[in-house]
């Protein structure tokens, strides 16, 4: 087995994991912890990928890896703002969930605007 | 494809919004100003843009510091792009001049964010839409998708409540997995043809199974944020709960972005594959939003979540694009009436969408509660909002002559004459549920009281009418001629392959 090709098992692994992670916990803390495998292993996909693509004398392919680097910033940015939302979710109610009562609920007599 | 002339008003039109955001961040103040005096410069734009692909006939291209692709990153303006940068840029303006007298700087009293907020996120969905219109690779648009979503996910919890940021999360959440899906897509794209821009990735696809994998994990994320069903779930909570001038914007623009790349995806990426099968589980699903969506909307005791409830149905119209568009004969996709209808509804329901929200909002304002079993006698009270929200219904019915009705009668033809009549089937029943939902509201509405209604609080004239002029301007969309739309065929890809069966 190639070194690309372990790594891009390990990759869909990580997003297997992550999308499983993702769909499955409840916790809002846990679903973020699971998107960030998820990238991880689309990260990771994208370095196999300019491995592969790589022109003979180079290291890998530069666009993929570029491409990688936008994209952490993303998932960076992504995950600051669920966690700021998350902890003032946790100041406002005193609870990290969406689960119980979180929709508001039919018979709530709030306007909403 | 070489860059065009009049290509750099297609930067201009990310710029302005985006520039807008970092004078607003810079300053910190006179938000709301720079906004307003951005707006009709945007509108300005879009109409210029609209203008030259109309007049070349093909569509603009402009190419990132002069980088061709597969290098460099493309801007491209089709009919298509063109027609949907003209709708923000008129729905933005009214909204904008809607919260001028919601969220003006002197009215917030203590909480001066909320505004500050509101107008730079504003500008920032504008800015990201426009990308998300004129992208022409992959990757830049998973960066417009993902500035689409920051910025309108802020929208949602503006006024801080427990429930609003929870629905926030829960929307954000959504939205992430939806937009690592459609990334993975992207990489497997990459990884099989060595390029992202549509235009040449459209040239080089072929089936075979990464293809079809890529195309799948990208639809799926793009469905997640788009809320068709069963991926819905976040929409309600996180409309309904949003200020009326955010819902307005979230509801009829934001989840348009990510339907727009389904169909940049299918039609401009992948247009000559074999792909019925899965437009018709598309299909199929639109449907069921239809009737479910119109359903749970007849069934809400509160005006907002039924707004929300029926932008689930009217999502569930767009995605009949795929299983008659495909099936109009492959020659003539754009030439058919399924194409234009299908874009149609698109433009409509955002115009309409927009008004009906911001009417539901002003009628909350004034009743200090959206209950609908106690709207009795506001139609008395507020006659222009109450006749608003009827002509934006009117639209989602497709009654004539709005452009909702245009935009159904075409998908109505094209699946009779594709002997698909199975959609035309959903199409009407969707249309009976819309009128009742409508209804029920407008029938508490008008009713005639003894005493005239006490308003909890005064509701401007001015408000009253940017509501009611987006809404006769759904209406007026449907004067346009029943006939498929030459604008929407300029600049769309040839068809590579015959999908033959």
């Amino acid at each position: 087995m190639s070194a690309t090709t372990l790594y891009g098992l390990c990759a869909a692994s990580l997003v297997g994991l992550g999308l499983y992670g993702a769909i499955v916990h409840p916790q809002p803390l846990r679903k973020i912890l699971a998107f960030n495998l998820l990238g991880g292993g689309i990260f990771l996909l994208f370095g196999v990928i300019a491995r592969r693509g790589a022109t003979p004398g180079m290291g890998g392919d530069p666009v993929p890896q570029a491409m990688v680097i936008t994209g952490i910033v993303v998932a960076f940015a992504a995950t600051s703002l669920a966690i700021a939302l998350l902890l003032r979710l946790f100041a406002t109610t005193g609870e990290a969930s969406l689960r119980p009562g979180a929709p508001t609920p039919p018979g709530n007599d709030q306007a909403g605007g | 494809m070489a860059q065009t002339v009049g290509g750099f008003l297609l930067v201009l039109a990310v710029i302005l919004p985006a520039g807008a955001v970092l004078l607003t961040l810079m300053s910190g103040r006179h938000a709301e100003r720079i906004a307003l005096l951005v707006m009709p410069a945007g509108l300005a734009l879009a109409l210029a843009i609209l203008a030259g692909v109309w007049h070349s006939g093909a569509s603009l291209v402009y190419f990132l510091g002069g980088w061709a692709p597969p290098l460099g990153i493309a801007l491209r303006a089709d009919g298509l792009a063109a027609a949907m940068l003209v709708t923000t840029a008129l729905v933005i303006g009214a909204v904008g001049l809607f919260a001028r007298g919601s969220f003006s700087e002197k009215a917030a009293g203590a909480e001066t964010r909320a505004p500050l907020v509101f107008w730079t996120m504003l500008m920032g969905v504008w800015g990201a839409l426009n990308a998300v219109w004129l992208g022409g690779d992959l990757f830049n648009l998973y960066v417009a998708l993902e500035l689409l979503t920051f910025s309108a996910v802020p929208l949602v919890c503006l006024d801080g409540r427990a429930e609003t940021l929870a629905a926030a999360l829960r929307y954000l959440l959504f939205a992430l997995i939806g937009s690592a899906l459609y990334l993975l897509g992207a990489a497997l794209f990459y990884g099989a043809y060595g390029t992202l821009d549509m235009a040449l990735l459209a040239g080089r696809v072929r089936a075979e199974p990464v293809v079809y994998v890529a195309a799948a994990l990208m639809t799926a994320g793009l469905l997640a944020k788009t809320a068709l069903f069963p991926l819905h779930l976040w929409l309600p909570p996180a409309h309904a709960g949003a200020p009326a001038a955010a819902s307005a914007i979230l509801s009829s623009l934001v989840v348009k972005g990510s339907f727009f790349l389904v169909v940049r995806l299918w039609f401009d990426v992948l247009p000559g594959l074999p792909g019925v099968p899965a437009a018709q589980m598309l299909g199929a699903l639109g449907a069921a939003a239809i009737i479910f969506g119109s359903v749970l909307a007849l069934r809400q005791a509160r005006l907002k979540l039924l707004v929300a409830y029926s932008t689930i149905a009217q999502i569930g119209y767009l995605f009949l694009l795929f299983p008659l568009a495909t099936g109009a004969a492959a020659s003539g996709i754009w030439g058919s009436f399924a194409w234009t209808g299908g874009v149609f509804q698109l433009i409509s329901h955002a115009v309409a969408k927009a008004a009906m929200f911001m009417a539901a909002g002003l009628i909350g304002e004034a009743l200090g509660h959206d209950r609908i079993a106690r709207f009795a006698g506001i139609g008395r009270a507020l006659p222009m909002t109450v006749f608003a929200f009827g002509l934006a219904g009117m639209s989602l019915m497709g009654l004539p002559p709005s452009g909702g009705f245009v935009a159904k009668l075409m998908l109505l033809t094209a699946a009779v004459t594709e002997r698909q009549w199975w959609w035309a089937v959903v199409i009407l029943v969707g249309g009976l549920l819309a009128a009742g939902y409508v209804f029920r509201v407008l029938a508490p509405a008008l009713a005639v009281t003894g005493r005239p209604l006490v308003l909890h609080a005064p509701v401007a004239r001015s408000r009253e009418a940017v509501v009611l002029a987006l809404a006769i301007c759904a209406v007026l969309l449907g004067l346009v001629p029943l006939r498929p739309s030459e604008l929407l065929q300029i600049g769309r890809p040839p068809l590579l392959l015959d999908p033959a069966p």
